[in-house]
């Protein structure tokens, strides 16, 4: 009783000599297919240096192109010589060139004997399998094939699209229901010997000719006509990424392959020396053996893919550059971003500080520089203040400054006289939360004491800019969570909606919030609007203010409001 | 991309191709080995002047990490670099008294010696001051890499330039010959990269780092382009447009995603902040053959006198590739 290796070699032939010493070592017969696309001088210096080896044979040589029928071809005949040869054979274990025994060969005997009705084999319905490659599942079965997906691509696309119209399908022969998954398998002699030998064979594999990958659907379908004890798997640990190839196994894998207790890895970088020299030289190691457990691998590989397809999310770097129009976030993560606070509250930026424990910039988009919290020249990421590098690319500027400091929530002020380009960015990014007090910028002119001509022409200005910032802020398409309040809405409940923004950025939800901002003196601010008024200028984005309608203004020296606990 | 567009895209390479074959004729032979390359071998290309004492540990650097073959173009050496690398084994040497800028930095002289020496190869196109980086190459040999990528069918491989710099005055600690530059120049600034889209050509075009931070605050624009695909699959039909930020075909430029995954990528250490810059700086300065008029070169000579020092608080020292992956500045991809 022992189990024979069927090899399907096609590269890396001193590997594959390597490996197929090792299995008769340990006793198993092995017989090798060559690819024959494999030149003859090559072939025979394989063959001849394999010529010493007992029990080693070679099957007739079959063209196995990706995806062909040569694979199933190569795979029949290699393993019909098999078992004719071999008659003390109980297991044929189908393995590849590239493929690389991780435990000694008499572990998978032992296992195998213990199991001497178990077929492993991986074998799904099309309806349950997620891995296919070019959205081809059961169409597999039904259409044909006879182009080559890799050299003739347009002509089986262009084929396929055309069996699709004329809504042509092949029948399915009797009794077969498809069933697909990995090629590399372990059969008993009884199940085997059933396919081989079905009654049925020509017109199966007639039929099979014309699936696409039928190396994947042969032994599949078929092992569920005449198994009797399936354990779909397959003992060979061997991953694909999102474009149907087999990961590759390097040296710094050799940790993580001896942990997975696989019996078989592929498939293995041919220049993988340590791996080799590993696997097939060092004495067996003395541990407690288990089941075969590839989590851990199955883990970093998915990960590899996910990376490929999804990315990290707020990334922008050389080889990840969303559309601009991607239907992501622009950003890392969650950012807020104030307009009209500063200038209505004194302390604002250390309130907000404080209260939220944030990272609460000054206006990072002021025409002067970059104002990053606590007046420094650069920040995470080494990013400058220089208001030019900025403006080059503000876009750039934000995605950085996002990335960089991702942990730490970034909250920053903006102002209509501001880097324009930014807001739209900002607006379109579901990241973004943006508050504005409409109208704000009117305080600063009050508290200014200039020359009237000029803060009615900033006024002026200003109401206009900030008229089509909330224009766009209202526009349907935006995708940050906009908030708006025009100034006289708002300080008539400042502290409800400080406290909401609060809770928004939520860094510390165990901190309460106890101490309000500190209102500028709004005294004489209605009068102040009154006056642009009379002079032509009618500031409406504030709200109303009207002269005998004045809020209550905070009054400095009275004590600070409190907010009442949750 | 329309038809007229693509066919005015062919001529350029044409062009490209033709004018790197009038500028090869500049090129001396001094020693050719071209005849031990083997099929599979890696190879390197490099144009260099007066770099004697960066040579012998860039070699190792790259023979460490299993390049084959190494090509330069010696322009008009005087430090002895020319008899040194005449004297390495894996070395195939040109050299040429012609101009630098008039060969295109270099580029043309480059693409003519890829033409006749590289089809079917994998080529790394690398300065005597920039520095290989890809993932896993603490423990895979470049091989690897270009294995995995053939299996993907991948043609090319971006690697963005990341400026290196010490800790202080960058004339504070003189580098010595086989010194790695490493244990002088080791502090870089992680996150301040802006990138557009070149849409003509369809690479991305990079702007960043201390030398836009220090050198170019007020003028963004001129600033270095740090976007290069120094590792490509070559054919004898392709062609580096300028230095190695972007090629023709175009689609070789696609080294990046659009719809949000992560290519896999390395990066150049670029180790110019050495002490060596300032006479370079004007040394170059006086020759006149660096890009945009020696724009660059000006700001650093200017900026060396002085013992510029690039390090701000938020510089970051350099640990080992898997720090630049997690950074974001490079990528895995789907590579595990």
């Amino acid at each position: 009783m022992t189990v024979g290796i069927v090899m399907l070699v096609h590269t890396a032939l001193d590997r594959a000599e390597q490996v197929a010493r090792h299995w008769a070592a340990g006793g198993c017969p092995v017989v090798i297919h060559v690819d024959s696309n494999v030149a003859a001088p090559v072939f025979q210096r394989f063959q001849k240096a394999l010529s010493d080896v007992p029990g080693l044979q070679f099957s007739r040589r079959h063209r196995c192109e990706w995806g062909s029928w040569g694979l199933v071809a190569a795979s029949q005949d290699a393993a019909e010589l098999m078992l004719r040869q071999n008659p003390d054979v109980s297991h044929v274990y189908l393995s590849s060139g590239s493929c690389l025994p991780l435990r000694p060969v008499h572990e998978l005997q032992t296992y195998l004997a213990d199991r001497p009705t178990v077929d492993f084999i991986e074998s799904a319905t099309t309806a349950d399998v997620p891995w296919t490659v070019g959205g081809l599942d059961q169409e597999r079965f039904t259409l044909r094939f006879p182009f080559s997906w890799r050299r003739q691509r347009k002509l089986f696309d262009a084929y396929v699209t055309l069996q699709r119209r004329l809504r042509v399908k092949r029948r399915i022969p009797k009794g077969l229901v498809p069933h697909m998954g990995s090629q590399w398998w372990c059969l008993t002699r009884r199940t085997l010997d059933a396919i081989l030998t079905d009654p049925d064979r020509p017109s199966y594999d007639r039929y099979f000719k014309r699936v696409w990958i039928p190396d994947e659907s042969y032994f599949q379908t078929l092992a569920r006509q005449h198994s009797d004890q399936i354990e779909s798997r397959s003992l060979t640990l061997s991953k694909f990424d999102f474009q149907g190839k087999p990961h590759t196994f390097y040296d710094d894998h050799l940790q993580l392959l001896r942990r997975s207790d696989c019996f078989v890895a592929r498939k293995i970088w041919p220049h993988a020396d340590r791996l080799y020299e590993a696997f097939l030289n060092e004495p067996n190691q003395l541990h407690d053996r288990n089941e075969p457990n590839p989590g851990k691998i199955d883990r970093i590989f998915a990960k590899a893919v996910q990376r490929r397809t999804r990315g990290r999310p707020g990334l922008v770097m050389q080889s990840r550059f969303p559309h601009q129009d991607w239907n992501g976030a622009v950003t890392a993560a969650r950012y807020s971003v104030f307009q009209g606070f500063a200038e209505l509250f004194e302390d604002f930026a250390p309130w907000l500080e404080t209260a939220t424990g944030a990272r609460v910039h000054g206006r990072l988009f002021a025409p002067d520089r970059v104002h990053f919290a606590g007046g420094e020249t650069t920040f995470n990421g080494a990013l400058s203040d220089s208001a030019t590098l900025r403006d080059d690319n503000p876009r750039a500027f934000l995605t950085n400054l996002i990335w960089n400091t991702r942990g730490e929530p970034q909250c920053f002020q903006y102002g209509p006289v501001d880097t324009p380009k930014i807001l739209e960015v900002m607006a379109y990014d579901s990241n973004a939360r943006i508050s504005v007090i409409s109208g704000a910028w009117a305080v600063p002119l009050f508290k200014s004491g200039g020359g009237f001509v000029d803060i009615r022409d900033a006024a002026a200005r200003l109401q206009k800019i900030e008229t089509k910032q909330l224009k766009l802020l209202q526009s349907q398409w935006v995708r940050a969570h906009v908030r708006i309040w025009t100034m006289a809405e708002f300080i008539e409940a400042p502290m409800e909606t400080l406290k909401q923004i609060v809770d928004d950025i939520g860094r510390n939800p165990s901190q309460r919030l106890t101490e309000a901002p500190q209102m500028v003196d709004l005294t004489g601010f209605a009068e102040f609007l009154q006056r642009l008024k009379n002079e032509g200028m009618h500031p409406h984005l504030m709200g109303d203010f009207s002269v005998n309608r004045m809020p209550q203004p905070s009054n400095p020296s009275a004590r600070r409001p409190y907010l009442v606990k949750r | 991309m329309g038809l007229i567009q693509s066919y005015h895209m062919r001529l350029r390479r044409k062009r490209l191709l033709l004018r790197a074959l009038r500028k090869s004729r500049e090129l001396r032979p001094v020693t050719n080995r071209t005849e031990l390359i083997r099929p599979g071998d890696v190879l390197l290309f490099s144009t260099q002047r007066n770099e004697m004492l960066r040579l012998p540990y860039f070699l190792k650097y790259y023979r460490d990490m299993g390049v084959n073959h190494f090509f330069f173009v010696d322009n008009d050496s005087t430090d002895g670099a020319t008899a040194y690398l005449e004297a390495q084994p894996d070395v195939s040497l040109w050299t040429t008294k012609g101009s630098y800028k008039r060969s295109r930095f270099g580029v043309d002289w480059l693409n003519a010696l890829q033409r006749r020496y590289a089809d079917g190869h994998w080529t790394l196109v690398a300065d005597p001051d920039e520095f290989f980086v890809y993932p896993f190459c603490d423990t895979r040999p470049i091989r690897a890499l270009t294995d995995w990528l053939d299996s993907c069918g991948i043609r090319s491989f971006g690697a963005m330039l990341l400026d290196m710099y010490p800790k202080g005055g960058i004339n504070d600690e003189p580098y010595r010959a086989g010194q790695d530059p490493l244990e002088i120049a080791h502090w870089f600034d992680a996150g301040n990269y802006a990138i557009t889209k070149n849409h003509q050509y369809g690479n991305l075009w990079i702007q960043g780092g201390p030398r836009a931070r220090a050198f170019f605050a007020d003028t963004p624009k001129s600033a270095p382009a740090l976007n290069k695909i120094p590792l490509v699959k070559w054919s004898r039909n392709y062609a580096y447009v300028s230095s190695t930020h972007n090629l023709l075909p175009r689609g070789l430029n696609q080294v990046y995603d659009a719809s949000g995954g992560e290519k896999a990528s390395g990066l150049m250490l670029h180790m110019k902040f050495l002490n060596t810059l300032g006479d370079k700086a004007s040394e170059e300065l006086d020759r006149g053959q660096h890009y945009a008029g020696g724009r660059e070169y000006a700001a650093y000579a200017e900026g060396a006198r002085d013992n510029p020092d690039l390090w701000c608080k938020w510089s970051e020292r350099y640990i080992n590739w898997r720090q630049l992956e997690i950074l974001g500045l490079m990528s895995k991809g789907n590579w595990a």
